[in-house]
This record gives C-alpha cells, sequence and structure tokens, in this order.
C-alpha cells in the first residue's frame, strides 16, 4: 500500500517559448505510516510534485500509483488529501462545523456519517467542536484557522495526506500543534511534508527529498541529511544553524562525533569539543 | 517643535464582540527614527492590532497613537500620517495592485499626484533598495516569494516613509529570501528609517534597538533585546520559541564560554569556541 511516483517529469507551455521545465525524473513513494519530508527553495518544482502525487496535474513524463493501480483523479478523491499552502484563506462556510463538513459531504457521504466525521477532525487537529463548531472561521487566529482547514482535508480520512508548508507564517504554538497533528494523522496514513524550513520534520521524517530546479538533489534518510547538512547548503536552503555549526566544528577537525538538531545536546558536545568544560 | 517619534500612549483597544483575541490593554511604545522596535507575541496577542493603530487603520477605545505629533485620531491628519507610515504585511500578494513591478510601486506615490520625473526617480530609488533593479517590466505573479516582499517594501519605500511598520514581513519566506529582506530592514535602520517589526521570530531581536512582548494584549516585557533571551520562562509561557541558534549560544554561556551576543551566528559561535 503506498502512493508512488516514477520518474515523473513534467514542464510548464511545452512547446512554446515559455516553456518551462518544473520536474525532472523524480522518484518518491510514501507508505501509510510513513512521512515523507521534501524539501527545496522557491521554485524547486515542490508545488508541483504536490499538484501531480494528488492527481491534480497529470505528469508528462513517469507514472504515479495508488496502492499499485495507476493514479487517476477518480481513485485519488477520497484517498489522497492536499492541504495547500496559505490553506486557512479558502476557508468558507457561515461555520467551522459546516467549513470542515464540506468535502465528507462531497464525497457523498450521509447526514450523520458527516457530521460525526467533521466533529472527529476538529478534535483530531485539538480544536473542541463545542466550543469552536458554530464560531465563524474568519474570527479565528491564524492558528486556529490552519488547524481548521487542515481539519477540512482529515475529515475525507485520506490514506495519504500531502501538506504544503503547513507550518508557514505560525508561531510557536501554532507550529508545534500542527506538527503534532501530523505526528498523529501519521499513525493511519501516509504523510508527505513539502518544506523550505528543514529542521521543522526533519527529526519526524523517515525519509527526506531535497528538489533543486525540478531535480532530485537527495534522496535518503532523515539521518543521511542530518549527518550531511551541506546538501542543503548547496541547494540554496539553509541547513538548521544548530546543524550547520557542528559542520563548521567538523569542517575544523574539532568534532567527530554524531550531529544533533537537540540545541542542548550539541551546546554540551561543543563545549566538550572545545576544552571548555574542564 | 514636534518631537520626531511614532508613539503609542496607554492603548486600549478590543474588537466589538470578539473573545479577546487582538485586543490591546494599556500599550505603551516608542518608535525613534533610525530605532528598530521588535514587538514579539504570539498568533493572537495583539501585534497585529498595533500595526493597524499605528496609521489609523484601526483607532484605539482609549489612549493616543501618534507620528510625530501628529494623532491618527483626528481625519485631517491621516493623508500626512499615511505618507510617513509605511506598512508591509506577513502575505505581500495582499499588497499588490499592479500588472508591472514599476507601476506596482508607482502606485501611491502617483496617488499623491507626484510629477512622472520624480516619479521615475522614486521608483528607480526603491527597487534598487531592495535590489530588484532590472526587473521593472516583470509581472509581479512572476516572482519568487522573497521578491515579492522586496517589491512589497518597495512600495512603501517610494512614499519615502519615516516610519515603516513591517507585520511579520519574514514569515512566509525560505532563508534566502528571508536574509534578503533581513539585510534591507537593517540598511533602511542605518539610513535613519524608524522600524516597528511585529514578529513572532526571536531571531529578528538579533540588531534591534528594544524589545516588547505582548501576551494577550499586555506588555509583559519592555527592554533590551538581549535580556531578554535570558528571560527563557517569559518567553515559554508567552507562546515563543528559542530558534536552535539562539538556545544553542545561551547553553554555551552556561557551560563557560565566552560569547559576546554579537556573536549569535553559526561563525561567531565557532570563532567564540575555538579562538
Amino acid at each position: 500500500m503506498a502512493l508512488t511516483a516514477d520518474g515523473i517529469g513534467h514542464s510548464y507551455a511545452p512547446g512554446t517559448a515559455y516553456a518551462q521545465r518544473a520536474l525532472d525524473a523524480v522518484t518518491l513513494s510514501v507508505e501509510v505510516g510513513e512521512l515523507v519530508l521534501v524539501v527545496g527553495s522557491a521554485g524547486s518544482g515542490k508545488s508541483t510534485l504536490l499538484r501531480i502525487l494528488s492527481g491534480l496535474l497529470a505528469p508528462q513524463f513517469g507514472t504515479v500509483s495508488l496502492d499499485e493501480s495507476p493514479l487517476t483523479p477518480a481513485s485519488a478523491r477520497g484517498s489522497i488529501g492536499l492541504v495547500f499552502q496559505d490553506a486557512e484563506s479558502q476557508l468558507f462556510a457561515e461555520t467551522v462545523l459546516d467549513d470542515v463538513a464540506f468535502g465528507p459531504r462531497n464525497l457523498g457521504r450521509g447526514t450523520a456519517e458527516v457530521a460525526h466525521a467533521a466533529e472527529c477532525a476538529l478534535r483530531a487537529v485539538g480544536l473542541d467542536p463545542k466550543s469552536y463548531g458554530q464560531r465563524s472561521p474568519f474570527a479565528l487566529s491564524g492558528g486556529e484557522a490552519r488547524r481548521v482547514a487542515l481539519a477540512g482535508v482529515l475529515a475525507m480520512e485520506p490514506r495519504y495526506l500531502l501538506l504544503d508548508e503547513p507550518t508557514a507564517g505560525l508561531d510557536a504554538r501554532g507550529r508545534a500543534l500542527v506538527r503534532g497533528v501530523v505526528g498523529d494523522v501519521r499513525a493511519r496514513a501516509g504523510v508527505v511534508v513539502v518544506s523550505h524550513a528543514a529542521e521543522e520534520f526533519l527529526g519526524e521524517a523517515d525519509r527526506v527529498v531535497v528538489l533543486s530546479d525540478g531535480g532530485m538533489a537527495f534522496s535518503g534518510s532523515s539521518a543521511e541529511i542530518m549527518d550531511d547538512p551541506t546538501v542543503l547548503d548547496r541547494v540554496g536552503l539553509r541547513a538548521p544553524d544548530v546543524l550547520r555549526i557542528q559542520q563548521g566544528a567538523r569542517e575544523r577537525g574539532r568534532y567527530a562525533g554524531p550531529f544533533t538538531l537537540d540545541p542542548v545536546v550539541a551546546a554540551a558536545r561543543l563545549a566538550h569539543a572545545g576544552g571548555w568544560d574542564v | 517643535m514636534r518631537r520626531s517619534v511614532l508613539s503609542f500612549r496607554d492603548i486600549h483597544f478590543t474588537y466589538p464582540g470578539a473573545l479577546g483575541g487582538g485586543a490591546l490593554c494599556g500599550v505603551d511604545l516608542d518608535v525613534a527614527p533610525g530605532n528598530r522596535v521588535v514587538v514579539l507575541g504570539a498568533n493572537g496577542s495583539g501585534k497585529s492590532t498595533l500595526v493597524r493603530l499605528s496609521n489609523g487603520l484601526s483607532l484605539p477605545d482609549s489612549g493616543e497613537v501618534t507620528v510625530d505629533g501628529l494623532r491618527t485620531d483626528d481625519e485631517s491628519n491621516l493623508t500626512e500620517i499615511r505618507r510617513r507610515v509605511g506598512m508591509v504585511f506577513q502575505r505581500p500578494e495582499d499588497q499588490i495592485v499592479a500588472t508591472t513591478v514599476e507601476e506596482d510601486v508607482a502606485f501611491g506615490p502617483e496617488n499623491l499626484g507626484i510629477c512622472r520625473a520624480e516619479l521615475r526617480i522614486r521608483v528607480d530609488e526603491a527597487l534598487a533598495a531592495v535590489g530588484l533593479s532590472g526587473l521593472e517590466r516583470r509581472e509581479p505573479h512572476l516572482l519568487s516569494g522573497g521578491q515579492k516582499q522586496r517589491l512589497a517594501i518597495a512600495g512603501a519605500l517610494a512614499m519615502r516613509p519615516a516610519y515603516l511598520v513591517l507585520d511579520e514581513p519574514t514569515s512566509m519566506l525560505d532563508p534566502r529570501g528571508r536574509d534578503d529582506v533581513g539585510a534591507i530592514i537593517s540598511a533602511l535602520q542605518a539610513a535613519g528609517t524608524g522600524i516597528l517589526h511585529v514578529t513572532h521570530d526571536l531571531v529578528d531581536l538579533v540588531g534591534a534597538d528594544a524589545a516588547i512582548v505582548l501576551n494577550r494584549g499586555h506588555v509583559v516585557y519592555s527592554g533590551s533585546p538581549g535580556d531578554l533571551l535570558s528571560r527563557s520562562e517569559l518567553l515559554r509561557d508567552c507562546g515563543l520559541e528559542l530558534p536552535g541558534i539562539l538556545a544553542l549560544g545561551i547553553e554555551l554561556r552556561a557551560l563557560g564560554v565566552e560569547l559576546p551576543s554579537s556573536a549569535m551566528t553559526p561563525a561567531g559561535i565557532l570563532e567564540s569556541l575555538w579562538r
């Protein structure tokens, strides 16, 4: 059971003077229970990849399969959930509950089932349906609105969840809540997170794909990226500062230990390596 | 003579019917020319309300906001206030109006009735200040996120404002875009623009003149940016998170590493570790 893209390539406006290659020979697979992190700077092809994986866009090259059958718009419906960047800008209904219910209702589910799914989805994102259900989606804070948008996709109970910059623009609490939701969802879905902030999900990801100019600059485990964060620097992303400092110490021949994202652990190892703790 | 300052005095504000989110309760704050004041707070702390109050988009329930002595609650002042106070928001798409880069930058001053020759000078200057020279004819939607935010800043600069109010200007940008915008902000500050910088990212404290923390509309900290970083409990209670590099730096200091505040960069920390 997996959502798999095999050797996909795509250009916008092919055959014209404006032709622009967005993706080239990208291969990626996510199984239920896995979290795959896709990082890349602006214009690297991240959003095109998500549109293809969600069935919104058919790739010009390569294949996408959903649980071993070719992905079609029909098979994507209800199986694959896509949460756009800035998803809260798409909230539209009069109440939070109605907004969240829109998806499952459109899938033709019965009234009772829709209400149940919407309430469960709100709880899953940490919002009590009793206190939030009847509020206007336009009177929410940024972090609450983002989670309502997320609930709207979760209410369709997708087996694969695709998230475009899910924590961008949120404060620390909002980011932690969204990361928590993603961690919970992962128990029953395959999750692909696209982000330029590698540190947000690097610690939790099973695999990481680094995109650069539409191509795969790296594909491997998050442990491999942690051990060689210069991969991120080379494609114009910035490795998390905590890793950069450890990398700098290694390049000076001062640091042999494994890298960590935890600043406290990193500080202890660096201070020791620098002879400050004697 | 009127003192040059963007000033908030004992500001109280509530949104009608709201459950308290975004309200302000007794806020005092001054932004002088060439100063950058960072206002920190979690979502719903009242940060964005402060932004809207700064040029009269909203008016306080009580207290007064003045721009170089001009009160925002006097409608006859608003044109002049909005010329002096430029605004840049989190999502540049929200404030880009024209179909080419240069027309977008020209939009504000054109509405002031400025002549074409002067307009050309201002547009060229503003685009140069944000590093977008050469993209005059580009369609704004073809720009990257970072370029769009720089365009929004250029639009504000073309008004030659004395103050810039920035509402989380880098929170949607990738690291490169964040660095570019950060460098522009520093240059404007050095050139004498007063900057009110609203953010939830503590990294923005580096190089700031003063810091204010809002929590549910109350000022819970007002003082030096450097001292704030050592108040980890306060920061946590206000929903603010120490960025990895600052947490690492503070921990290194606790372990005895001599690390000046100015060295809170990867290179600076490495230098301090192995002098």
